[in-house]
């Protein structure tokens, strides 16, 4: 693995944790993408991608609730019924070939990329002050 | 309710593409209570902490799937730090402009992503 691709994942890494803080999301979108480029193979890249998720949001939740933007009560009903779901979702991502769980990742970045895109001319919810 | 049904969704979405479902998790609390949403935004990263934790322990059990501890690590780490400068510009400035740079990266992404 050269250098190059170690500095790129690093940068994405940071990148990832930029999105993070901003708008709420874990990094993922950015993690499987940087540890394709690793080497890793999809399936392995999105379970990576969810160990490297946990620094990330608990950096982050550690400086919202700083700013006092935690909900706990939502926060823990939200994520432990979201238990049920992962079990699913690990039954399905397993089921599926890796080249379609690529190609169906592929076409969420696009999506996110879109509604991001979209977000930009809205008059932002998140602006300072909001 | 609703929250329960966000949790399912959002817990499915996150295992199956290996993300923490806060593109789900934030615009549904948004539009399903009043939180909010600069809360809605550190709600759904205290929630994602749960989820991840689960779809790591779940994926590191599953028999032919590696969870890869020094590459989670490699981005991982720096993510963090990341993610405590994206939460401190947050609180500072709209984030308005940097949202159409992430959306030309995460562009660039998918068409490197769909090259055969």
């Amino acid at each position: 693995m050269s250098a190059g691709t170690v500095a790129a994942a690093i940068l994405l890494g940071f990148a990832a944790g930029l999105l993070a803080g901003l708008f709420g999301v874990g990094g993922g979108i950015l993690f499987v993408p940087a540890l394709l480029g690793l080497g890793l193979g999809q399936l392995d890249a999105e379970a990576t991608s969810l160990l490297a998720i946990l620094p990330t949001v608990i950096a982050g939740t550690w400086r919202q609730r700083r700013y006092g933007n935690v909900r706990w009560r939502v926060a823990l009903l939200v994520g432990f019924t979201s238990i049920l779901g992962v079990q699913a979702g690990v039954v399905i991502a397993t089921a599926l070939s890796e080249d379609l769980l690529r190609r169906l990742f592929a076409v969420l970045v696009l999506g996110v990329a879109a509604h991001l895109a979209w977000r930009a001319r809205q008059p932002t919810p998140y602006a300072a002050g909001a | 309710m609703p929250l329960v049904l966000i949790g399912l969704v959002a817990g499915l979405f996150s295992a199956l593409f290996g993300v923490g479902g806060g593109i789900l998790i934030v615009p549904l609390l948004i539009l399903a209570t009043e939180i909010p949403a600069r809360c809605a935004t550190g709600t759904s990263l205290a929630a994602i902490g749960i989820t991840a934790l689960a779809g790591t322990i779940l994926y590191a059990f599953e028999g032919g799937v590696d969870v890869d501890v020094g590459y989670a690590a490699l981005v991982g780490l720096p993510a963090a730090v990341g993610a405590v400068a994206g939460t401190t510009i947050q609180q500072r400035v709209p984030v308005r402009a940097l949202s159409l740079g992430f959306a030309a990266l995460l562009a660039g992404v998918a068409v490197w992503l769909l090259l055969p």
